[in-house]
């Protein structure tokens, strides 16, 4: 009887609720470089683990229902070397791999700078909205302060207007990227905590009001991918969400060039105002 | 009907020598009482009102969840806020009042003084006053929902500046102070619990009661008391300091410029990540002060209802100090993806994947011990079992969370809520329930019957891995955590709808099936079978039949089986084999 239940448990609850949900249960699609060793290396360490996970639970399933043999001793302990040291020996040569394995991605990822061709992007948290902004045709972001922030007025991320990086400064509310071409992210917060994820991308990176933080990728899927925050930072967490579009080339030139404009009419009218 | 601490007390003093006990007030025997015995069974209850108001409120969550636009009893339709609030209460109470009272305090003061040969805890009266310092600090932790603007929504690990500005949300101004008062009590207590825990154990030990004859509770008591002397100290620290940043006008974690709703409040130079680094020193020591104890209780309880020695006893040993140590060095695997410098993480990736060593050694060495044992089938040891099964589970994905790259995906997500929720949240509640089966004739002198105790056993089991197993395949889809809604506006998760509807269904069966339990606690106080004095022929001395005199321990405490052909078992203080 308990081995009947046994392993119903095991075997029905991922396949219970795939029954009534029939929803996604995998990571989303695979949208950017890096991704590709990610999702590789993910599944190769769940599969392993998963493995251990079974092996353990034959064990203990065998050990529940085999009754000693009559005349045989139940008394005699398994021998040390036989439970204890060989198979502790090889799961901590498992997980010397899985460290270096793991450790030169992360290593690749994360040690080194992006190449200095990359694109600039910021990318600023605030309650409760992701702001992104490009740096424009100087390719530098301006100043910003916190005084002059007022999202009513047309300024949510505070750029100052003395600032001549400023003028030429794009803030959008949708992040737009050229596939193919390595991003450099610049992320900042101006409140509290938020946690800049885009599943798509395998990227998360906390955004930390007093710290400026890097991190870079490349895009190559052009597609739609959902931006989420995935550190709770208040009650609108849950709404934290902007998306990402990912254009081809051309298209993205276009996209870019039509900002522009618009910045450049803004600018004109707001001159003209004067 | 009798009185249940009396029937108790009959067990134990059952010895010619034992004297009448003396009559003392209600009050002072079952409130105000030193009785080490008793105030165990006051933290368990304490315990046991935690769980009951943490389990309410996640079934709320988890309807709210699944049906958001349902109205729910005395609330009406839940706010993203209300949602909040209640996850940071549930998460509190559980850590905190839950998982921190009844394994270590609880059963500690139940049944260690007696398993070292003792009488009484070193420090009677510091006893009483840490029990009453948790009440109090529960009391005022309660109270939050009933501040204006309700309870705090920064969830248990209370990050700033949402934390430190009142303006950052509703709940975050006194509900927040209220939580950071009750956090501090709550320290003060814990620490002052393990002072005296810790004294018991060096002190109070009786004549041959060595270290390496040690039951393998009492060593993770040991290591778990240290523990928590060491990191709840860190936590008072850290909480002082946040009150300071919200009333003193300090900047401990407040940086420069910082704009909160319209607001600059941020003037100095403080850094959110010290709270961070300070929370987590204490924060991954406690999952370990919540699980060693059950540790402890498995490698008994397995090696009693198997009839034989737990393997390894040495190994254990070494392996539980060896946690304790290294639980010390790995905070920053909390951290990979705050902000902390990506070579650190290297580093913290490197300790952590070392604590899974004596991790993987304990379960080795479990599996070692009932493999070809003559198991007998109890409920304590099924929940043992169920540890067991279930200490693997929420394990396996520890290794996996602890690689920094692929952290970078799974951090925040519900594959983190499944983790912790298999490892922390229902082992370790496996365990206390093996406790509390197991132990029960000590505090009411009766057994909890044997038959609802394995009914309640296998509901638990299988609605436990049916409730958190799924939410693994929920966090690779990519889910954070906190989210108190999936559809509505802001919907890329809405695909998730019926995968958590069918969670909120599990644990609803979760929770219901504690029913069982709560109804045969109740039944049995009174009317259950009433317990022969050694009713698991346990050789731990909590259960020795000699007289009341101080016992002399003469052999290690796993001697099960080891004598064929006379006895079973030896008690450790037995002279020699008993006739069985
Ligand atoms: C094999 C040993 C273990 C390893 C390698 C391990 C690893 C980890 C890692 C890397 C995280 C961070 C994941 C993230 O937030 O992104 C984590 C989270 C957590 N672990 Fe473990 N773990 C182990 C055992 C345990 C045990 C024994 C417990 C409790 C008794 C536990 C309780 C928790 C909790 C509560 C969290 C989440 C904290 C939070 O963010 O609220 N873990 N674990
Ligand atoms: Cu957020
Ligand atoms: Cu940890």
């Amino acid at each position: 009887m308990p081995l009947t239940i046994f392993l119903a448990v095991i075997a029905l609850c991922p396949g219970l609720s795939s029954l009534v949900s029939g929803s996604q249960f995998w990571m989303p699609p695979n949208a950017a470089l890096h991704g590709i060793a990610v999702d590789r290396l993910m599944r190769l360490n769940l599969t392993a683990l998963g493995t251990c996970f079974i092996i353990a639970h034959l064990l203990l399933l065998i050990s529940i229902l085999r009754r000693p043999r009559p005349g045989a001793s139940p008394k005699i302990l398994p021998s040390m070397w036989a439970m204890e040291v060989i198979p502790l020996t090889l799961l901590c040569l498992m997980y010397v791999w899985m460290a270096i394995t793991a450790q030169r991605l992360w290593a690749a990822n994360r040690f080194e700078g992006p190449s200095p061709a990359a694109m600039q992007v910021e990318v600023v948290g605030v309650q409760f909205q992701w702001y992104f902004r490009y740096p424009g045709e100087d390719a530098a972001f301006g100043g910003t302060r916190p005084e002059l922030v007022n999202a009513a007025a047309g300024n949510p991320l505070g750029l100052d207007r003395q600032d001549p990086h400023s003028a030429d400064d794009i803030v959008a509310s949708e992040l737009v990227l050229p596939a193919g071409r390595e991003v450099d992210v610049t992320l900042r917060a101006h409140d509290v905590i938020h946690g800049f994820f885009v599943p798509a991308m395998r990227l998360k990176q906390n955004a930390v009001p007093g710290m400026v933080l890097h991190v870079h990728f490349t895009p190559e899927l052009p597609g739609e991918y959902p931006i989420l925050c995935s550190q709770v930072c208040g009650l609108g967490h849950a709404r934290m969400q902007a998306k990402l579009r990912v254009l081809p080339r051309g298209d993205y030139a276009l996209w870019l060039a039509a900002r522009e404009a618009k910045l450049h009419a803004i600018q004109a009218a707001r001159v003209k105002a004067q | 009907m009798t009185d249940p601490l009396e029937s108790a007390q009959a067990i134990q003093h059952s010895g010619p020598n034992a004297e009448p006990r003396r009559r003392r007030s209600w009050i002072r025997r079952y409130i105000f009482t030193t009785d080490h015995r008793t105030i165990g069974i006051q933290y368990l209850l304490l315990a046991l009102i935690a769980v009951i108001i943490g389990a309410s409120l996640s079934l709320l969550m988890r309807l709210h969840l699944a049906w958001p636009d349902l109205p729910m009893p005395f609330w009406g339709v839940m706010k993203p806020e209300d949602y909040l609030a209640l996850v940071t209460m549930h998460g509190t109470l559980m850590v905190f009042f839950v998982l921190t009272t009844a394994p270590q305090s609880g059963f500690a003061n139940l049944v260690l003084p007696e398993q070292i040969g003792s009488r009484q805890m070193a420090l009677p009266l510091l006893n009483a006053a840490s029990f009453w310092l948790t009440v109090l600090s529960l009391l005022v932790l309660v109270s939050a929902f009933f501040m204006p603007g309700g309870a705090p929504i920064s969830g248990w690990t209370s990050y700033p500046p949402l934390s430190a500005i009142a303006a950052s949300g509703p709940g975050q101004a006194l509900g927040m102070d209220i939580w950071l008062v009750s956090i501090g009590i709550f320290c003060i207590a814990s620490t002052l619990a393990s002072v005296n825990m810790l004294t018991t154990i060096v002190a109070e030990r009786c004549e041959g009661m060595t270290l390496d004859r040690m039951p393998l509770t009492v060593w993770s008591w040991l290591v778990a008391s240290m523990i928590t002397v060491l990191v709840f100290s860190v936590l008072f620290a850290a909480a002082v300091l946040l009150l300071c940043d919200r009333h003193l006008g300090t900047a401990f974690f407040v940086p420069m410029g910082d704009l909160v709703n319209g607001q600059i409040v941020g003037h100095g130079d403080g850094t959110p990540l010290l709270w961070l680094h300070l929370f987590w020193f204490f924060g991954h020591p406690e999952v370990y002060i919540a699980i060693l104890p059950g540790m402890g209780i498995t490698s008994s309880l397995l090696a009693n209802f198997s009839r034989r020695p737990a393997l390894g006893y040495r190994l254990m040993a070494l392996t539980t100090v060896l946690i304790g140590l290294l639980g010390f060095l790995v905070w920053g695997h909390h951290m990979f993806v705050s902000g902390m410098n990506p070579y650190a993480g290297t580093a913290f990736a490197l300790t952590t994947m070392a604590i899974a060593v004596p991790s993987t050694a304990k379960v080795l060495s479990w599996i070692g011990t009932i493999w070809g044992g003559n198991l007998r089938l109890t409920t304590p040891m099924l929940f043992s079992l169920g540890f067991l099964s279930l200490f693997i589970a929420g394990g396996v994905t520890g290794p996996l969370l602890a690689l920094p790259i692929l952290d970078a995906y799974l951090h925040n997500t519900f594959f983190v809520v499944a983790h912790f929720h298999l490892i922390m949240a229902m082992a370790a509640i496996f365990s206390v329930f093996a406790g509390v089966y197991y132990w029960f004739p000590l505090m009411a002198g009766r057994q909890l019957h044997e038959g609802w105790g394995k009914v309640h056993f296998w509901l638990t089991f299988i609605a436990a891995y049916s409730t958190f197993f799924p939410m693994h395949l929920a966090g690779l889809a990519g889910e954070p955590r906190h989210y108190s809604q999936l559809s509505g506006g802001a919907a890329s998760m809405a695909a998730l709808i019926p995968l958590q509807r069918y969670i909120s269904i599990s644990a609803i069966v979760l929770v219901a099936a504690q029913l069982i339990f709560l109804t045969n606690l109740i039944w049995s106080v009174w009317h259950g079978k009433l317990s022969p004095a050694n009713p698991w022929q346990a050789t731990t001395l909590e259960w020795s039949t000699a007289s009341d005199g101080q016992p002399i321990v003469l052999r290690g405490p796993y001697d099960y089986g080891v004598h064929p052909g006379q006895s079973d078992f030896l008690p450790q203080d037995a002279l020699e084999p008993n006739p069985e």
